[in-house]
């Protein structure tokens, strides 16, 4: 049977099956640490005029909302009969959340990640290798995100019947964009009612999460669509698929894309591996094209000043990807884009030891 | 927005369908864009365009065994001669690589024979124009991934095809869910387009995809990628056998076939079969026009003997 139908059947029984809910309920409990909180930054919304919370998915174990999407996939890998997962990774965190998963379900695994990125993220490389995971450097094309996923397809045609491909984001064929979301769809729940709490029943003015799959931004805006907060993805300005790309079809999606004029794929730039991919999950095109969320650039200089704003104001080291949700809103709060008095939730999607030795490096 | 998504998988591998709950880009696809008159023009130059089908069906009812090769398009300044040393060796037919950035259908040797074309400066409509410059008298089919086609538009790039001589096309990343627009496009331009069949496609699939493939149907050895192999696939001879029995159009097997001796075994269970890596391994390596002419002539003299 093709492995997408299979996905498809397998998550569609679980997701409808109250026993599968409460097993994955417990892992993110117990295992996972959730529910994460919200915490309000005092200090810089006095310093922007505008009240910024912080869905705070850097607490989780394996620090990113990574691990969510990875507990149900894995879950759902052993209800399949599956023994290996295979999983590409950009910044290693959805890397080191599978080679977590694999360990926790007693899983082979091997995860493939750009040469480019192994050198970038090597603390990262070594967690997954304790975990017990092999990491298979892919120096193919750019050497980055997409090939890693060029590679783990690659594996997977080979490989099908005895492995499960665990796609971090809301990307690649059917039934992947919208399982993630699923999956990810507990940070978005969660967030609106510790908001509705905060807020005497209020929601935020704005709702801000970085892009580079969209896994984050999905399952954030997923508790937030239906009311009135506007929605804003922050995509790396180097790899704004949404921001610079055009329609297109690659990892078995189709969505915007950059590419060139022939419809070559074109290499995505950023400093932050996880969010240096020239694609986008579909939902992200559709909310974009029906006006429901807007995308937004950050540029590198603007998220490494973020990362020290927040870290120096509130005691946060954020990722690099989430630091470019910041820099959105140091940005738009001080050209008044976001007036003043606002209320902005933010998805601090993970923490930044990751990034601690390419900072160093930048900052020099 | 009222689009119907689109997610395409890896033929034999996903099966798409429509993505609850998530929609594809609104109003993307126009057919017709650019193609002003294109039928007319296709259908002038339709003449000279050798068939795939026909052709095939004519060879291998005359008893003979069928041998495809590939060259990648613009890998190097000799690949037009390249393709024409295949002919005059024996193939009957040729598949002509349209280079694409993320053959992820592809293993190590297509994969660096794309890349090394794309940046020799290869582009859909370069390799197209060097096609319509020569005639070989046996069909040619295209075989490139679907990004290329969608950015392209269905019914220029079709056009396209047939206006360069070009009989089919492969696009081994479009599963049959996901054929329609494409296929309606093709079929009125008159572009034979080839399916895949794996291993694994269950029996009421294959069906489906014999009844729909145009030219033949493409036998995919094994589950995996192109790229050369030290034996024929044991998953080889059920497919091959499978297909026989679903279906008379040709049936020609692929992936892994590198050898004259795999040749003759591939070819034992179909009409014929599909060699790619192990000659571009070649051409990568420096080889000649003639000197792969040579090794077509090995691979010919192979299926001839069986
Ligand atoms: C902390 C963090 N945030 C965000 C992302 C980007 O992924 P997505 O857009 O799917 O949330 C990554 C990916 O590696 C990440 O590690």
């Amino acid at each position: 049977m093709p492995a997408c139908n299979q996905l498809e059947a397998a998550f569609r029984a679980a997701w409808a099956d109250p026993a599968f809910h409460s097993r994955l309920d417990a892992l993110l409990r117990d295992y996972a640490g959730r529910p994460t909180p919200v915490t309000e930054c005092l200090r810089l919304s006095e310093r922007l005029g505008v009240r910024v919370l912080l869905k705070r998915e850097d607490l989780t174990h394996t620090g990113s909302h990574k691990i969510n999407n990875v507990l149900g996939q894995g879950l759902l890998t052993v209800g399949m009969g599956k023994g290996r997962i295979i999983a590409e990774t950009g910044a290693g965190q959805h890397g080191v959340a599978t080679a977590t998963a694999a360990a926790l379900f007693g899983l082979d695994c091997v995860v493939y990640m750009g040469e480019v990125d192994t050198e970038r993220q090597e603390l990262n490389v070594f967690r997954m290798r304790l975990l017990g995971a092999e990491v298979r450097p892919v120096r193919s094309g750019s050497r980055t995100l997409k090939d890693a996923v060029n590679e783990a397809l690659r594996d997977w045609v080979a490989s099908v019947e005895d492995t499960h491909y665990c796609l971090g984001s809301v990307m690649g064929p059917h039934p992947y964009p919208w399982m993630v979301r699923e999956f990810q769809r507990v940070v978005g729940e969660e967030a609106r009612a510790q908001c509705r709490l905060l807020l005497d029943g209020a929601d935020p003015d704005y709702v801000v999460a970085c892009v580079g799959g969209g896994s984050n931004a999905a399952g954030t805006f997923a508790g937030f669509v239906d009311t009135r907060a506007a929605l804003v993805g922050v995509e790396a300005a180097g790899g704004a698929a949404i921001g610079r790309g055009v329609p297109g079809v690659v990892h078995g999606m189709k969505s915007y894309l950059l590419q060139d004029e022939y419809g070559q794929v074109s290499e995505a730039r950023s400093i932050s591996a996880g969010l240096d991919y020239p694609g986008v999950g579909p939902e992200h095109s559709y909310l974009a094209a029906a006006g429901r969320a807007s995308y937004v650039p950050a540029s590198d200089g603007e998220v490494l000043v973020a990362l020290q704003v927040l870290a120096e104001t509130e005691g946060i080291i954020p990722a690099l990807e989430p630091a470019h949700a910041i820099a959105w809103v140091l940005r738009a709060s001080a050209s008044g884009e976001i007036p003043n008095g606002s209320t902005v939730l933010v998805t601090m999607s993970g923490r930044g030891d990751k990034d601690a030795e390419q900072v160093m490096g930048l900052l020099g | 927005m009222s689009e119907v998504p689109v997610a395409v998988g890896l033929a034999g591998v996903a099966g798409v369908a429509a993505v609850a709950g998530v929609a594809g880009v609104a109003g993307v696809v126009r057919p017709g864009a650019g193609a002003a008159g294109g039928e007319v023009a296709a259908r002038e130059a339709a003449g000279e365009v050798v068939p795939l089908e026909a052709s095939l069906r004519a060879a291998r009812d005359g008893g003979r065994k069928l041998l495809v090769p590939y060259v990648t398009g613009g890998l190097g300044s000799h690949w037009v001669e390249v393709l024409q040393a295949m002919v005059s060796s024996g193939a009957d037919a040729v598949e002509i690589g349209i280079p694409f950035s993320d053959p992820v259908m592809d293993g190590p040797t297509i994969q660096e024979a794309s890349l090394r074309a794309l940046q020799l400066g290869a582009t859909p409509p370069g390799i197209l124009s060097e096609l319509r410059r020569v005639r070989v008298g046996v069909p040619l089919i295209a075989m490139t991934y679907y990004n290329l086609v969608f950015r392209g538009g269905h019914r220029r790039f079709a056009h396209n095809l047939i206006e360069a001589g070009v009989a089919g096309i492969i696009l081994p990343d479009v599963p049959l869910e996901e054929l329609g627009d494409w296929s309606r496009a093709a079929d009125e331009a008159g572009v034979e387009t080839v399916l895949l069949a794996a291993p694994i496609t269950p029996d009421d699939r294959l069906a489906e995809l014999c009844r729909r493939s145009r030219g033949f149907v493409y036998g995919v050895n094994l589950m995996g990628v192109t790229g050369e192999r030290s034996a024929v696939a044991s998953s080889a001879r059920q497919l091959g056998e499978r297909l026989k029995a679903a279906t008379d159009k040709p049936v020609l097997m692929g992936f892994g076939v590198s050898t004259p001796e795999q040749a003759a075994e591939a070819a034992s269970y179909a009409d014929g079969v599909i060699v790619a890596s192990a000659l571009m391994r070649l051409l990568l390596d420096g080889a000649s026009p003639e000197r792969i002419g040579d090794r077509v002539a090995e691979l010919r003299a192979a299926l001839d003997d069986t």
